[in-house]
C-alpha cells in the first residue's frame, strides 16, 4: 500500500440554490495528497472550503465530482459510518446524555468490542489526553478544555487511520490554546495517526503542521511546509495570509536568473528575488516581510535596496519596535526592529519625524507576478 | 404617571385579575366541602359526603377509567407519530416539508366542534360505529400538534451535529436514532404524553360528538348536570381533577426543562424553544 493516507482528486462541491446564480461554489477542483503519518493542515479565511473539504473527506458530504481515496479506496459511496476515519468537531459535539466514560466508549460500544477491552481501551485513550479521573461526570460538568481532550479521547479510541480536526481550539481562551497546540503536536508523534486539522489560525498551522494546504475561495493555492509557505509564498494572497508582509508595485526592468531588478517608481530600481519566470516587462508585487528589513540610524555603507527614509510612527510592543517608514518616492513601508538592547534611554528609540535608513537583501525582496 | 402610582395601579390589576382567574376554581373547592346541594352563600357547613358518593358511584368511576384509557391510548400514538412528524421536519430538508408542518399543525387551529362534525361525519360515512376507538382517534389528531411542537423544539435546541458525530463513531441511521436522538428527545416526549393526556382528559367538544354508549368523563358530567341533587358530586370530582391536573401539568414542565438544560447555554436554543412554545394549556377544571 502506498504512504498516501488521504488522497483527494479533482474534487469539487456545489451547494444548490434555488436558482442558478444563487448556487455556492465551496469547494473547487481541488486536488489533494496527504501522507500516512503526517499532521497536514488545511489553512484559509473563513468561507474557503477548508471545512467542507474535512467534512467530505469525513463522508458528511458528497462530492459533486471528484473522487476521495482513503488508504487508496475510493470513498464515493462509503457512509461515514464505515470510513476509517474519525472527526473532532469544533463544538465537540459530545453526548449530553452520556457520561464522559460511555462517550468515550461509545465508537467501541457501535461496533461490538467486548466489554472488558471497551473499559481497557477507555481508560488508557483518558489517560492519553490527561483525564483519568473524570469518567463519570457528564460534558455539562467539566470545562471547555476538559471537553475538548474528552472530544479527543472519543476519536482516538477507535484508532482510525486519519483523525480529522474542525478548528478544535477555537473555543478556548488564549493560553489554553497554545498550551494545546504543543499537545496535539506531541500526541500525534505518540499516536502515529495522520492528523488533518483545519484552521483560520496561521500561528496555530504554524506551529503544528508538517505541511500546509492553503486555501482560498474554494481552491489549493500552495502546499508546503511551514518554513516553504511562509519564505517562499506563491502569491499575493498568501505571502499576504500568512504573516505581515508589505508589497511594492512594479515593473520588471531586468532578469538574471533568480535576481531581477523592478522599478517601483521612475527611477527607483528595487532588487528582489524570484521564483515563478517573470520577464522584463512584467507587473509584479514585491513582498518584504517587516522583520527582513533592516533600519539603519546613520547612513550605512552601499550596499543593495538602501533608501534613506521618514519615520512616520514608533510602537514600542516590547520584543521590538514596530516602525512605519516612508520612501522618498511615497512608499509606506512597515518594519520590526528587533529590541536587542536593554534600555530605558527614550532616545535610543527611534521617534516621529526622525530621518533613517533601510535596506533589504534581494533574497528577502520576494517578486511575485500580478 | 407618578411611578408609585403606577406601580399601585399594576399591583392592584394584578390582584383582581388573579381573582377573577382563580377565584371560581377557588369556590369549587370550597362548595365541595360545603353541606348542601345547592351552591349558594351562606356555606352550611363542612362534609366529606360527596366525596364519599363520588367513590360509591359505579357509573362515574367508570367514566372516569373510560376517560383514563381513551388520554393513555390517544397520547401514547400521538406521542409516538408527533415525535417521527418532528424528527423528519426538523432534521430532514425534503419537498413538501412545509406542507407536514402546516397540516400537523392545523388541528391547533380548527375548532373543536368543526373538527367533531366532521369526524362524525367521516366515520358514520364509512360506517364506523362510534364508541371510545373513535373518541381516541379523535384525540390523536388534537395532540399531534402539541407532541409535534415540544419534540421539535427539543430537537432544534439540540446541538446541530452529535448526530453526524454518532455516526463518525461508527453508529448507523438506526444506531444514531436509538442511542442518540431519542434518548436525547425523551424527557421532551414524556412532556409531550403527558401534555397530551390532559388535553385529552378534559376534552369535551370532540368527545360529545364521537363518544358511544361508554361516555368519557367530561361527556358523563355534562349529562349529570340535569341531576341538581348530583351536582355537589360533580363539583367534588371536578375539584379532585382539578388538583390532579395541576400536578400533572407541573411535572410535565418540569420534565420538559430538565431536558432542556442544555451543555452549553446557546441562545439560539432559548429563542426557538420559546417561538415553539405549545399555547398555554387550559385548565384541566370542572365544565363549565
Amino acid at each position: 500500500m502506498s504512504d498516501i493516507a488521504v488522497e483527494l482528486r479533482d474534487v469539487s462541491k456545489t451547494y444548490d440554490g434555488a436558482r442558478q446564480e444563487q448556487s455556492v461554489r465551496a469547494v473547487h477542483h481541488i486536488n489533494l495528497a496527504v501522507r500516512a503519518g503526517e499532521f497536514f493542515t488545511l489553512l484559509g479565511p473563513s468561507g474557503c472550503g477548508k471545512t467542507t473539504t474535512l467534512r467530505m473527506i469525513a463522508g458528511f458530504e458528497v462530492p459533486t465530482s471528484g473522487e476521495i481515496f482513503i488508504q487508496g479506496k475510493p470513498m464515493s459511496h462509503v457512509p461515514p459510518y464505515r470510513r476509517p476515519v474519525n472527526t473532532v468537531f469544533q463544538n465537540y459535539a459530545l453526548f449530553p446524555h452520556l457520561t464522559i466514560e460511555e462517550n468515550v466508549a461509545f465508537g467501541l460500544r457501535v461496533k461490538g468490542v467486548p466489554k472488558a477491552e471497551q473499559e481497557r481501551r477507555v481508560r488508557e485513550a483518558l489517560e492519553l489526553v490527561r483525564l483519568p479521573n473524570l469518567g463519570h461526570r457528564r460534558p455539562s460538568q467539566i470545562s471547555g478544555g476538559q471537553q475538548q481532550r474528552v472530544a479527543l479521547a472519543r476519536a482516538l479510541v477507535n484508532r482510525p487511520a486519519v483523525l480529522l480536526l474542525d478548528e478544535p481550539l477555537g473555543a478556548l481562551d488564549y493560553k489554553l490554546r497554545q498550551a494545546m497546540q504543543f499537545e496535539l503536536k506531541a500526541l500525534q508523534h505518540e499516536v502515529g495517526i495522520t492528523f488533518i486539522y483545519v484552521t483560520h489560525d496561521q500561528e496555530e498551522a504554524l506551529t503544528m503542521s508538517d505541511r500546509i494546504a492553503i486555501m482560498n475561495q474554494g481552491q489549493v493555492l500552495q502546499v508546503g511546509t511551514p518554513v516553504q509557505i511562509y519564505e517562499r509564498p506563491v502569491n499575493r494572497f498568501v505571502a499576504n495570509f500568512i504573516g505581515e508582509t508589505n508589497f511594492l508595485q512594479g515593473r520588471v526592468i531586468e532578469v538574471h536568473g533568480n535576481r531581477c531588478v523592478v522599478e517601483v517608481a521612475s527611477g527607483v530600481p528595487v532588487v528582489g528575488s524570484t521564483y515563478d519566470g517573470v520577464q522584463v516587462g512584467d507587473r509584479v508585487s514585491i513582498s518584504i516581510r517587516p522583520e527582513k528589513i533592516r533600519i539603519h540610524e546613520s547612513q550605512p555603507d552601499p550596499r543593495p535596496n538602501l533608501f534613506e527614509v521618514r519615520v512616520e510612527t514608533v510602537a514600542y510592543i516590547g520584543s521590538d519596535t514596530q516602525l512605519q517608514i516612508t520612501m522618498p518616492h511615497g512608499d509606506r513601508l512597515r518594519v520590526y526592529d528587533q529590541n536587542d538592547l536593554s534600555t530605558v534611554d527614550e532616545s535610543y528609540f527611534y521617534a516621529a519625524g526622525d530621518q533613517a535608513w533601510i535596506s533589504w537583501r534581494p533574497e528577502n525582496a520576494l517578486v511575485l507576478k500580478n | 404617571m407618578d411611578r408609585k402610582v403606577l406601580r399601585s395601579f399594576s399591583f392592584w390589576y394584578f390582584v383582581v385579575a388573579t381573582a377573577l382567574l382563580y377565584l371560581p376554581i377557588l369556590l369549587l373547592m370550597v362548595f365541595s366541602f360545603n353541606d348542601s346541594t345547592s351552591l349558594t352563600f351562606p356555606l352550611s357547613g363542612f362534609t366529606l359526603r360527596w366525596y364519599e358518593r363520588l367513590f360509591q358511584s359505579g357509573e362515574l368511576l367508570r367514566s372516569v377509567w373510560n376517560s383514563v384509557a381513551v388520554g393513555v391510548a390517544s397520547s401514547l400514538v400521538a406521542t409516538a407519530l408527533g415525535t417521527m412528524i418532528a424528527i423528519a421536519v426538523v432534521r430532514y430538508n425534503f419537498p413538501g416539508r412545509g406542507v407536514v408542518v402546516a397540516v400537523a399543525a392545523m388541528p391547533l387551529v380548527i375548532p373543536y366542534v368543526v373538527l367533531g362534525v366532521a369526524l362524525l361525519i367521516a366515520f358514520s360515512q364509512v360506517n364506523i360505529p362510534l364508541s371510545l376507538w373513535t373518541v381516541t382517534a379523535g384525540h390523536v389528531v388534537i395532540n399531534i400538534p402539541l407532541v409535534v411542537l415540544i419534540v421539535a423544539a427539543r430537537l432544534i435546541g439540540m446541538e446541530p451535529n452529535l448526530e453526524e458525530a454518532a455516526m463518525d463513531l461508527g453508529a448507523t441511521y438506526w444506531g444514531t436514532l436509538f442511542r442518540v436522538t431519542l434518548p436525547i428527545a425523551f424527557p421532551a416526549m414524556v412532556a409531550a404524553f403527558l401534555t397530551s393526556f390532559t388535553t385529552s382528559f378534559d376534552e369535551f367538544a370532540l368527545a360529545f360528538f364521537l363518544v358511544g354508549p361508554e361516555p368519557t368523563l367530561p361527556v358523563y358530567i355534562f349529562s349529570q348536570l340535569r341531576y341538581p341533587s348530583r351536582l355537589p358530586i360533580v363539583v367534588a370530582l371536578a375539584a379532585l381533577i382539578m388538583v390532579a391536573s395541576v400536578l400533572l401539568i407541573v411535572f410535565a414542565e418540569w420534565l420538559r426543562r430538565y431536558g432542556q438544560q442544555p451543555s452549553r447555554p446557546a441562545e439560539a436554543t432559548g429563542r426557538v424553544a420559546e417561538r415553539l412554545e405549545p399555547r398555554p394549556l387550559r385548565s384541566a377544571g370542572g365544565v363549565s
